[in-house]
């Protein structure tokens, strides 16, 4: 009754304004904050490749639940996966909410931020262009991670990344998600005012040189490992979809 | 003292109620003089050179803020931007969005800024008591009249509405201005009104949760007022209303 009362004339029938506002502001901002934390563990994870393969591929394996389930079970990585998908289009449907919706709105606002040069404005704008772009390649991503769990390892993820061409996809999404994740951490943290102490305008200058810090550490460990998997790929391209044996296993069998 | 030098002044000159008139760029070269202020300079260029130039001014001390304008891009105060701040010698003038536009850089703050007012009910509401205006106010604790203060100071320029990439997007949403205003009466122990009040001025997408955080009204406030921390104070307050 409400709903249909405040949406015919902007009023509930109790003369207010509907909750919900709120709700997906919050919302928005769970979200976000979720997976952009999330996005530095798995960045920490992918790149244990670069300690060694073992180390990769016993992290890969403690994903799995081997510690519960003998020899682990990739379905655990799908369902998380899975979870993590419901996630990231909550998010992307909460942040399409404040794109521009008409050419009018985007020629209004790429002229202000050509003409006002404002590094906040700026930053929102790499956000939403790398929102954006995520939508599509990202999802093709947590598509694959979702149905071809069981090719997560030193050997499989390297042969997806080289032989099965997705590396350019991977540059991107990287870019984009680096971007993306630690932008909007800072913004979070001034959009709520969480560390604004007694002195905001310092804070934010301060968060904002972390952000920067954060995104430099994260793209850098990001392409480091990303270059790790290409070289692996290339020295196995003649053996693609051949499983990694953790030298434990292979020393056992000699 | 910094050199004199030539300043080229460009201004964006527009009448939208002369169906002659198109919006163009007209350049006016003078001389600089010591201390001269972007206001001082529009002075000159109106009684030496273009008695036609409309621009808005009062105080020309950065207190009644009629003089905002778009200056190589920024909105700011004409009284209170120095030429020497400008090495170059180039400005280019602009009058500010969002603004109804009455003629070149002169902009109709005033209606924008009733209407929000209004929409914001920017006065102290208390139900239950009858005002008596032949009584001394009631006594306040000084911490939280200097907070209220703080607020206070705006003086209604429409500098943190022109930076403002929503409002320049969205011409319902309130604006900076519109939201440190109820933040200064959610604050006065004088305002009655609970956050469900507020909530029901405020709490959409028009008000506190269509704002992005640009944080432009922040850093181009003339006045410095807290605006990124007050607007997050109340997103804070607001976004817990049940």
């Amino acid at each position: 009754m409400s709903e249909l009362t405040e949406g015919y004339l902007g009023i509930t029938a109790s003369g207010g304004k509907s909750r919900v506002p709120a709700k997906l502001d919050y919302i928005q901002s769970f979200t976000g904050g979720f997976l952009a934390l999330f996005m530095w563990g798995h960045m920490l994870l992918v790149s244990s490749i670069l300690i060694s393969n073992d180390f990769m591929y016993s992290v890969t394996k403690t994903l799995e639940g081997n510690f519960i389930i003998d020899g682990g079970s990739p379905l655990l990585v799908s369902i998380f996966a899975f979870i993590i998908f419901i996630i990231f289009v909550v998010h992307a449907t909460m942040g399409i909410r404040k794109m521009p919706a008409n050419f009018k709105q985007y020629q209004v606002l790429r002229a202000h931020a050509k003409s006002l040069r404002h590094g906040d404005t700026n930053l929102w704008l790499t956000q939403a262009f790398t929102g954006f772009v995520m939508l599509f390649l990202g999802s093709v991503h947590l598509y694959i991670m979702m149905t071809n769990s069981s090719d997560i390892g030193p050997y499989s993820s390297a042969d997806r990344v080289w032989s099965e061409w997705m590396w350019p996809l991977y540059i991107l999404l990287l870019l984009a998600v680096e971007f993306h994740g630690t932008i909007g951490l800072y913004r979070l943290s001034v959009k709520w005012g969480w560390f604004d102490g007694k002195n905001p305008r310092s804070t934010r200058v301060r968060l904002k040189r972390l952000k920067w810090i954060l995104t430099v550490f994260f793209l850098i460990l990001g392409f480091a490992s990303l270059v790790a998997y290409i070289k692996i790929g290339i020295e196995h391209v003649d053996h693609v979809g051949e499983k990694y044996i953790p030298t434990s296993l292979t020393q056992g069998a000699i | 003292m910094s050199q004199q030098k030539d300043i080229t002044i460009s201004v964006l000159k527009f009448n939208p109620r002369d169906k002659e008139s198109h919006p163009k760029f007209v350049e006016y070269t003078l001389q600089e003089t010591p201390g001269m202020t972007l206001f001082i300079a529009l002075s000159k260029i109106r009684q030496e050179m273009d008695p036609d130039l409309a621009f808005d001014f009062v105080c020309r001390a950065g207190i009644c803020g009629s003089c905002a304008m778009v200056v190589n891009g920024k909105p700011t105060l004409a009284c209170r931007t120095l030429i020497a701040n400008y090495p170059d010698g180039k400005l280019q003038l602009m009058p500010m969005p969002a603004f109804e536009l009455i003629k070149d850089l002169s902009v109709n703050t005033g209606k924008w800024m009733d209407n929000m007012s209004n929409r914001v009910e920017s006065w102290i509401v208390d139900n239950e008591k009858e005002i008596d205006i032949t009584k001394i106010e009631e006594k306040m604790e000084p911490k939280i009249a200097e907070e209220i203060f703080e607020l206070d100071r705006c003086i209604e320029c429409g500098i943190c509405v022109a930076s403002c990439g929503t409002a320049l997007m969205r011409p319902n949403f309130v604006g900076a201005v519109g939201l440190n205003r109820v933040a200064r009466f959610q604050m006065d122990p004088r305002d009655k009104r609970t956050d469900e009040d507020f909530y029901d001025l405020v709490g959409d997408d028009d008000g506190i949760f269509g704002c992005m955080s640009l944080l432009a009204c922040e850093d181009h406030c003339p006045k410095n007022l807290p605006l990124q921390n007050k607007i997050a104070y109340m997103r804070r307050k607001l976004v817990s209303v049940k």
